[in-house]
């Protein structure tokens, strides 16, 4: 996978096409998961194998309690399986510890949560330098990425704006913005566009088609919104914790 | 963007809260400070006691005098420098609510005793010369508007009579240790009225200080004085003078004992303001933790935010408080009746105790949020609705 060099601009890859690998990125093999409640075990995914090719986006559907967003903070590190493993560009993140497997995120994913997940005291261009201070670069080099990534996402006039001064598709987009700054091999987004309206939903989807077409990022959405599964490369269904 | 920045916002997310948590902190600090104050101040005695001087006084209770005879026989004790003794004259002057101690001393030898009483040379020859003089401390001088030459009407009640003293000479206090409210005079002087009219209490002093040799071993010095007049009518007891005014402390010690837990009370106090201000900050920015997690953050990078938060809340208030204890301890002095605490001042170490208190506090109510933090999984961090 292409990853920016330092001072090479992001506008300078914008233009490549990208294109799907066929050797797998992500390799899934029988995940499962369960939660304990008191005595109860609770499972939520059974078994799961699949993979994921780099450059893909891949769009997971399914009912409420079907296992999408468990499925997805899996694969992003958030959490840990019951059982089964993750292999992603060769690691095998199952086998990490907490504090590896927090750098591992730093490096390889961005994250895009329906509610955006901004720090509300911090503005637009601060915002998108959190994951920027996790990396050895100066403070005017993370100043520098953090604007060109609110350009990218077509907010490079709203740098200096609080979360509060912006809509919910531009705070969307800032977070969209947070998740390339470190030019992450994944973006992982879960229910990108639930609390949009459709205009700003309709331009998010954009954004994320162009960020996986441009700039070859592999993304794993979770949605309800067949509208928001039509974007992606394929679609994968899931219910009851299983694949379908 | 650094995360001193991202701290210092959350500092002032909720500026009511934070505001009322500085608050709550200085006026805790700032009654732990006057407390401690105030406990130095009872204490005060004991820290100017010199350690090479020694007390003589009546085995039996201070209030009972010794005959002046014993001066010469405590002089020839190995180890004794020198010797003076002092009367407790007690009395009033214009007002019996405002007191001060009124000693009378010898006058030839006291001062050599007490340099820390510093007097002015011509002052004091004048005042050995004059029988009735008196020297006083620049206190009494500022309390009353004194000065040289003034009459001090003093009416006795220890040694009944109107007593009238010239001031003559009035002396500085070494350091912020020393009692600048005495009021000293010539023990030759009460005695030429007690002859006369008490003479069944002449030629008896109150106490005696000795001054020992720097090799001279205290205790010894203090069996060997004792031992003079073992099986007299007035047998005597001997110390060190930090010891002696240790004694007078005990009759109070509840008090200060007292005084002393509460002001470690306040400081849990103070911890309790914080650590729930914490608490509540961190419970409500649970979520944007998971999310920092999320991200990659390490724990220390949370706890410098969380404790980070905390400290700043703990210092500014306690900066705030120790502030405020300097007006606070001179409005509490002036509240005072006068002479109550003749020496009272904010010691170094109560600034410092101030500032440990605020650091302990920034560190131990981070704590339980961190714990939290660090405890709670990404994704239920996550879900946190705050």
């Amino acid at each position: 996978m292409k990853r920016f060099a330092m001072g090479q601009k992001y506008t300078s890859a914008i233009h490549e096409v990208g294109s799907v690998t066929e050797r797998p990125f992500i390799e899934i093999r029988n995940l499962s998961k369960s939660y304990r409640r008191d005595s109860f075990e609770i499972p939520v995914l059974r078994n799961i194998s699949f993979v994921v090719a780099e450059g893909d986006f891949v769009a997971f559907m399914g009912p409420s309690g079907s296992g999408k967003t468990t499925l997805l903070n899996l694969i992003a590190g958030l959490d840990k399986p019951t059982e089964g493993r993750i292999l992603i560009a060769g690691t095998d993140i199952t086998e990490l510890n907490e504090t590896e497997l927090a750098v591992w995120r730093s490096r390889s994913v961005g994250f895009i949560f329906q509610f955006y997940n901004l720090i509300p005291v911090l503005t637009a261009v601060e915002n998108v330098e959190l994951p920027l201070m996790l990396t050895p670069l100066a403070k005017k080099e993370r100043r520098a990425h953090a604007e060109t990534a609110l350009r990218i996402v077509g907010l490079g006039d709203r740098t200096q704006h609080y979360p509060r001064q912006l809509s919910g598709g531009q705070e969307q987009r800032v977070a969209i913005a947070r998740a390339i700054a470190t030019d992450p091999a994944i973006l992982v987004a879960d229910e990108p566009t639930g609390d949009l309206d459709k205009a700003s939903a309709e331009e998010v989807l954009e954004l994320m088609d162009r960020l996986n077409r441009e700039l070859r990022k592999t993304i794993l959405m979770v949605t309800h919104d067949p509208r928001a599964a039509e974007k992606a490369r394929s679609v994968r269904n899931l219910e009851k914790g299983e694949l379908i | 963007m650094e995360l001193l920045r991202l701290l210092l916002r959350n500092a002032l997310r909720h500026k009511l809260r934070s505001v009322l948590t500085v608050l709550g902190v200085s006026i805790a600090v700032m009654a732990f400070a006057l407390l401690r104050t105030v406990v130095t101040a009872w204490h005060a005695g004991v820290d100017a006691s010199a350690a090479n001087r020694l007390i003589t006084r009546h085995a039996i209770s201070f209030v009972f005098p010794l005959p002046l005879a014993y001066k010469n026989r405590i002089e020839q004790v190995p180890g004794v420098e020198r010797v003076t003794y002092a009367v407790w004259f007690s009395g009033v002057y214009i007002d019996k609510n405002q007191f001060f101690a009124r000693l009378a001393v010898d006058s030839e030898t006291f001062f050599d005793l007490y340099p820390e009483f510093v007097i002015d040379k011509e002052q004091f020859e004048a005042f050995r010369r004059e029988r009735n003089a008196c020297v006083i401390g620049i206190d009494l001088v500022r309390r009353y508007n004194l000065k040289i030459g003034d009459i001090m009407n003093v009416e006795g009640d220890a040694f009944p009579g109107q007593w009238e003293f010239v001031v003559r000479a009035i002396y500085r206090p070494r350091d912020q240790t020393v009692d600048p409210a005495n009021m000293l005079f010539h023990y030759n002087y009460v005695q030429e009225r007690v002859r006369q009219e008490m003479p069944q209490r002449s030629g008896l002093v109150g106490w005696y200080i000795e001054r020992i040799s720097k090799s001279a071993n205290p205790a010894d010095v203090s069996e060997a004085v004792d031992g003079l007049f073992e099986n007299s009518h007035a047998e005597t007891k001997t110390e060190t003078e930090r010891a002696f005014q240790q004694n007078f402390l005990s009759s109070a010690s509840a008090v200060i004992t007292a005084m002393n837990v509460m002001s470690f009370v306040i400081i849990g106090i103070i911890l309790l303001v914080v650590g729930n201000t914490m608490i509540m900050s961190a419970r409500e920015r649970t979520h944007e933790y998971a999310v920092l997690k999320a991200l990659g953050f390490s724990w220390p990078q949370l706890f410098f935010l969380i404790a980070g938060e905390s400290f700043i809340l703990s210092l500014a208030g306690s900066a705030l408080g120790l502030l405020v204890t300097f007006p606070a301890v001179q409005g509490f002095r002036s509240a005072l009746p006068k002479g109550w605490f003749p020496i009272f001042y904010i010691k170094p170490e109560t600034i410092v105790f101030g500032c440990a208190a605020g650091l302990f506090v920034g560190l131990a109510a981070s704590i339980i949020p961190m714990r939290r933090i660090l405890n709670t999984r990404i994704v239920e961090g996550l879900r946190h609705v705050g």
